[in-house]
C-alpha cells in the first residue's frame, strides 16, 4: 500500500457540521449523504485497496444544483472529488476526508435524440449502455465501449477518455463527443462544443476529455452516435509462438485491413478465461488473437477470409472463424470475462500501459521476467491493434507483502512500457493509482505546463486534488 | 522583417526565450502559406519551421509517421504514398483559394487542424495527432502525447496545440495516426435535388451502417445542375455491396450514376478545397459548421439577403459561403443566420481591411473567452505568439 494521500485539513474537518449545514441548504434532503454507513458506498472505486471516508455525499439532480455546491464549496475552501459509477481502476473516484464526493448518478436522462444529425444528449450520470439502449431500436449505438459499460457513466468516460474493444475502427471517447455543459469550481456554467463537429477557438473538449474531473464538473454531454454495422463475426487464431502473433497483428494491418477489434491474449489468460467461460479456446499455444470484422455477410465472409490467409506463413496452430452468433457470442465472452475470470483465481492489480506495436514479443518476455523475480503470475490481455496492454497480476493478498510486490511488478511494467516509446495509461487514466509515476514519462517542464493549463480553471486546486500530479512539486495554486 | 529559422528545436527554445525576454512578438508558422488566414496581427519578428525538416519515425506496421513541424506535407505524403498509406483526415490545401505557391508544412497542418471530406468518418487532424513537441512562450519544450494511438497519460495538450493557429506554441515535432489507402473509391451522383431533399439524402445515407466517407451537396442556381455526392471507400466487393444497397436506399431521391477513377478524384478535391465555388479566388469565403438538418435553413436565410453561392460537405454539417468581398463581406447576415440555427462561422478568406473590421472567428461567450485567454497566459504568459491571431488577447 504505498500510495499517499495527502494529510487533511484540519480546518476543513473541525468545520465538518457548518459545511453540511450549508450544503443541506441547497440540495433536497436525500440527496445529501452525511451517515457513515452511507458513506462508505463511496469510500472507493475499482482500485479497492485505497479508500477514504469522505466528508459528505451529494447527489444533486440539476446542473443548477451542481453549480450551487460548487460555488459553496468554492468559498469555503472544500475539495469536491467528482463521481460518476465509481469504476475507475485507477482510484480516479476515490475521495479523501476533507472532500466531499459529487456525484452525478442521479442526473441520468436523455434530453434530445436527433437521428438526423447523428447525436444523443444527456446528462452525464447515464450509463455508458444506457446511451445505446436510447437508440438501439433505431439501429443506432454509441461506439466507445468499455468492458465496463453496464454501470459506468459517460462522466466518467469523458473524464477518463475511456476507449473500448471496438476503437481501433470507432476512436476512443474523445473522438465521439461533441458538446459539453461543464461547471467550473467557481459555479460558472460554460457550454463547450454543440450540435457540430468542429467548435471555435482552443479545443477546450480535447482538453476536458480526460482531465480526470480537475478542470470542472461535467453535467450534460452531446455525443454522436453511428447506425449498428448489418453484422459481425470474428475470428479466433491460435499461435505456439509470441513473436509469430506479433507479426500477424502487423500483416494484418499491413494488408490495409482494419479490423473492428483485435485482441490478443497470452496463454496464462487463455487458460484462466476458457476455464471460465467455456468459449473452446485453445489451451496448446501461447498467444491467441481474435479478430472481429463487420459488414454483410459476404463482406465479413470475403475479409476473413483474407485475414486467414494472412495468417498462414505465420503458423497458426488453431483457425477457427465463427459461423454463427453463439460461437461469436461464446468467443467474445472469454474475452470479455478476462477481469472475473482472474479475480476467481486470484487477485490481482490490472495495468494498462500502451506500448508500439512492434516491441510486442520484447515486452512480453520482460513481464514474465519482471513477475517471476517476484515470485508472481501475470496474464495478458490486450488491445492488440493499438498497443494498450492489460497485464494482470496476479497475488493473494492473505500473504503479506504480497501486495506490494504485485504494486512493484506493476510499477515496473508500467516504466517499461515507457521506456519502449509507450505510455503509463492507454485507457484507465492516472488517477492515484500512476500519479507518482508520471515523473517517468514526463519531465519537468511538461508536467509544469499542464499544471499551468489546470490553474486555469482551478487555481485552488480543490478539485480531485490528490490525483494525476505528484504531491510534491505541485505549483501555480 | 527578420525572419528566425532555427535548424532544431533547442534553437527555437534559445530564440524563444530571448524573444520573451525583450518583448519581441513573433509570427509563428511554417512556409507563411497561411498567412491571410485568421486576423492579422502586428508583430516583430517571424519564426519559421521551415529549416526544420524530415521524417523522424515511420512505422507502417503501427500506423504512425512522425515529421519535424517544417516538413513539407507532399514529403510526408510521399513516404506514406509508396507504403500504401496516408493521412485519414484528408487536409484540405488552401493554395488554391488563397492563391499562394508556398508549400504548406506537417506543422500547420496540426496547427490549424485542418480537415477535408472524410472528417466525417475519419475525424480532422485533431483526431489523428497522437503526439507534439512544442516550444511554449517561455522558452520550454512540452511534449504532450507521443507515438501510440491509446494515450491519456495527463492532460491532453495534443488537443489544444491542434487548431491553436499558432498562438500557444511553436510546434517543433508531430506524431500521426495513419492509415491504409484503399483499394478502391467510388462516388455516387444525384442530379438535381434542391438543399432541403439532398441534405436529407446524406443524413440517411449517414445514418446507415454503409460507412460513408464523403457526403457533399453541391447546389447550382438552377436546380437542375444541382449534384449531390456520396463517397464509398474500402475493398472492391465491398465497394460494390455497398453501392448498391446506398442506391436502394436513397430510392426515392431518384436514379445515380457512379463515378471512378481521376474523375472523382478530383471531383473530391475541389469539394476538399472549396474550389467548386466560382470565383473562389475573388469572393469573401466563409466556413460555417452546424448541425445538417440546420444547414439548409441557414443557407436559405443568407442567399435571401446576399449575393452568395454555397455548397454543403460532411453531409451539411459544413457550408462554405462565398460572398462579394465588399463591406462586411455579409458578416452581419452570416452570424445571424449561424446565431439561430446554432454553429458557428469563420472567414476564412477576405481583403485584409474587412479582415480588420470583422470578427474572423466566430466570437465566444465571455466564460469561454476567460478560459481562453487564461489557457494562453499559460503557454505565453508575454503573449508574443501570434498575438491576437485567433481573438484579441489571445
Ligand atoms: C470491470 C471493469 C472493466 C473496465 N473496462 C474498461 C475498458 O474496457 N475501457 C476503459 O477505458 N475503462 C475501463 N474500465 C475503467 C472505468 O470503467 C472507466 O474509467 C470509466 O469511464 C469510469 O466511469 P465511472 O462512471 O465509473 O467514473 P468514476 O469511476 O466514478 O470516475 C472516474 C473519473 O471521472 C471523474 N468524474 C466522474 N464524474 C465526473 C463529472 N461529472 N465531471 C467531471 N469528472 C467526473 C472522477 O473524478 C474520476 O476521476 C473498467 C473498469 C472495470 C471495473
Amino acid at each position: 500500500m504505498s500510495i499517499a494521500f495527502p494529510k487533511p485539513d484540519q480546518a476543513v474537518l473541525s468545520n465538518r457540521a457548518e459545511i453540511l449545514a450549508g450544503l443541506s441548504r441547497l440540495v433536497a434532503n436525500e440527496a445529501l449523504i452525511v451517515s457513515e454507513d452511507e458513506r462508505r458506498a463511496f469510500e472507493t472505486d475499482g482500485l479497492t485497496a485505497y479508500r477514504r471516508m469522505p466528508l459528505a455525499v451529494v447527489l444533486p439532480s440539476s446542473t443548477a444544483e451542481v453549480s450551487e455546491i460548487l460555488r459553496f464549496c468554492h468559498a469555503h475552501g472544500v475539495k469536491v472529488v467528482p463521481r460518476g459509477a465509481g469504476t475507475s481502476l485507477c482510484g480516479g473516484a476515490i475521495p479523501q476526508e476533507d472532500a466531499i464526493v459529487l456525484g452525478v448518478s442521479k442526473m441520468n436522462r436523455v434530453l434530445e435524440v436527433n437521428l438526423a444529425d447523428r447525436l444523443i444528449r444527456v446528462e452525464s450520470g447515464i450509463t455508458n449502455l444506457g446511451i445505446s439502449q436510447a437508440v438501439a431500436h433505431e439501429g443506432f449505438f454509441y461506439a466507445p465501449d468499455p468492458s465496463s459499460q453496464l454501470a459506468c457513466t459517460i462522466a466518467g468516460n469523458i473524464a477518463m477518455n475511456s476507449g473500448g474493444a471496438h476503437c481501433l475502427k470507432y476512436g476512443v471517447t474523445t473522438n465521439n463527443l461533441l458538446g459539453v455543459t461543464l461547471v467550473l469550481l467557481d459555479g460558472t456554467i460554460v457550454e463547450i462544443g454543440g450540435d457540430g463537429l468542429d467548435a471555435p477557438g482552443y479545443d477546450l473538449l480535447g482538453l476536458i476529455t480526460g482531465s480526470e474531473g480537475q478542470l470542472g464538473v461535467v453535467t450534460e454531454a452531446t455525443v454522436r452516435i453511428l447506425h449498428a454495422a448489418e453484422g459481425a463475426r470474428p475470428a479466433l487464431l491460435g499461435f505456439e509462438r509470441v513473436n509469430d502473433a506479433g507479426a500477424c497483428v502487423a500483416a494484418i494491418i499491413a494488408a490495409g485491413i482494419i479490423p473492428v477489434a483485435l485482441e490478443y491474449m497470452d496463454r496464462p489468460a487463455i487458460q484462466i478465461c476458457e476455464a471460465f467461460a467455456h468459449a473452446g479456446y485453445p489451451l496448446d499455444v501461447d498467444a491467441m488473437l481474435i479478430v472481429e470484422v463487420e459488414g454483410s455477410d459476404a463482406e465479413i465472409d470475403d475479409m476473413l477470409r483474407r485475414i486467414v490467409a494472412i495468417a498462414e506463413p505465420f503458423h497458426p496452430k488453431t483457425i477457427r472463424v465463427s459461423q454463427s452468433e453463439a460461437e461469436s457470442a461464446a468467443i467474445w465472452k472469454g474475452r470479455k470475462s478476462a477481469f472475473g475470470a482472474t479475480g476467481r483465481v486470484a487477485d490481482y492489480i490490472c495495468m494498462d500501459g500502451t506500448i508500439p506495436t512492434g516491441q510486442l514479443p520484447y515486452v512480453l518476455k520482460r513481464i514474465d521476467e519482471i513477475a517471476a523475480a517476484e515470485g508472481l503470475g501475470v496474464a495478458n490481455v490486450f488491445h492488440a491493434g493499438d498497443g494498450n496492454l492489460h497485464p494482470l497480476v496476479m497475488f493473494d493478498t492473505n500473504k503479506p507483502g504480497e501486495m506490494e510486490k504485485a504494486e512493484h511488478v506493476g510499477e515496473e511494467i508500467l516504466k517499461l512500457c515507457v521506456e519502449v516509446g509507450g505510455c503509463l495509461t492507454g485507457e484507465h487514466g492516472v488517477g492515484i493509482e500512476k500519479r507518482d509515476l508520471m515523473s517517468f514519462q514526463f519531465n519537468t517542464a511538461d508536467l509544469e505546463q499542464q499544471m499551468r493549463v489546470r490553474a486555469v480553471f482551478d487555481p485552488l486546486w480543490l478539485l480531485n486534488p490528490a490525483k494525476v500530479f505528484p504531491l510534491d512539486g505541485r505549483q501555480f495554486s | 522583417m527578420k525572419v528566425y529559422t532555427p535548424r532544431d528545436e533547442s534553437e527555437a527554445a534559445t530564440i524563444v526565450a530571448q524573444a520573451a525576454a525583450g518583448g519581441l512578438r513573433l509570427a509563428i508558422g511554417g512556409a507563411n502559406s497561411k498567412a491571410a488566414l485568421g486576423r492579422r496581427m502586428e508583430v516583430d519578428s517571424r519564426l519559421s519551421s521551415t529549416q526544420m525538416s524530415g521524417v523522424t519515425l515511420y512505422e507502417p506496421a503501427e500506423l504512425v509517421i512522425a515529421a519535424k513541424s517544417g516538413t513539407p506535407v507532399s514529403e510526408v505524403v510521399r513516404v506514406l504514398t509508396e507504403r500504401g498509406q496516408e493521412l485519414p483526415f484528408e487536409p484540405m490545401d488552401y493554395r488554391p483559394l488563397l492563391g499562394t505557391r508556398m508549400e504548406p508544412t506537417i506543422g500547420a497542418l496540426a496547427a490549424m487542424n485542418i480537415s477535408g471530406p472524410r472528417r466525417i468518418m475519419a475525424g480532422a487532424a485533431r483526431d489523428s495527432l497522437i503526439g507534439i513537441r512544442a516550444v511554449n512562450g517561455r522558452g520550454q519544450v512540452v511534449k504532450s502525447g507521443g507515438r501510440v494511438m491509446k494515450n491519456v497519460t495527463g492532460l491532453d495538450l495534443v488537443k489544444l496545440l491542434a487548431g491553436s493557429w499558432g498562438t500557444l506554441g511553436f510546434l517543433t515535432e508531430v506524431t500521426f495516426k495513419v492509415l491504409p489507402r484503399t483499394e478502391r473509391m467510388a462516388t455516387l451522383i444525384w442530379r438535381g435535388l434542391d438543399d432541403v431533399r439532398a441534405i436529407a439524402a446524406l443524413s440517411r445515407a449517414l445514418g446507415s451502417p454503409f460507412d460513408i466517407t464523403g457526403a457533399a451537396h453541391l447546389p447550382t442556381p438552377d436546380v437542375k445542375g444541382s449534384r449531390t455526392l456520396i463517397r464509398l471507400e474500402g475493398f472492391s466487393v465491398s465497394v460494390d455491396y455497398r453501392l448498391g444497397e446506398v442506391r436502394r436506399l436513397l430510392k426515392g431521391a431518384g436514379s445515380a450514376e457512379i463515378l471512378e477513377g481521376r474523375g472523382a478524384e478530383s471531383l473530391w478535391q475541389s469539394v476538399r478545397d472549396a474550389t467548386v465555388l466560382q470565383d473562389h479566388a475573388e469572393r469573401a469565403v466563409w466556413r460555417v459548421s452546424t448541425a445538417p438538418s440546420k444547414a439548409p435553413a441557414l443557407a436559405a436565410e443568407v442567399a435571401r439577403a446576399l449575393d452568395a453561392q454555397w455548397f454543403y460537405d460532411w453531409g451539411g454539417g459544413l457550408l462554405w459561403i462565398a460572398t462579394r468581398p465588399e463591406g462586411d463581406a455579409g458578416a452581419a447576415v452570416v452570424r445571424a443566420a449561424t446565431r439561430s440555427a446554432g454553429g458557428h462561422a469563420t472567414l476564412l478568406r477576405a481583403p485584409d481591411a474587412i479582415r480588420d473590421t470583422v470578427d474572423v472567428f466566430e466570437p465566444q461567450s465571455e466564460a469561454i473567452m476567460t478560459l481562453q485567454r487564461g489557457i494562453k497566459a499559460s503557454f505565453d504568459p508575454a503573449g508574443i505568439f501570434n498575438p491576437g491571431r485567433m481573438y484579441a488577447g489571445v
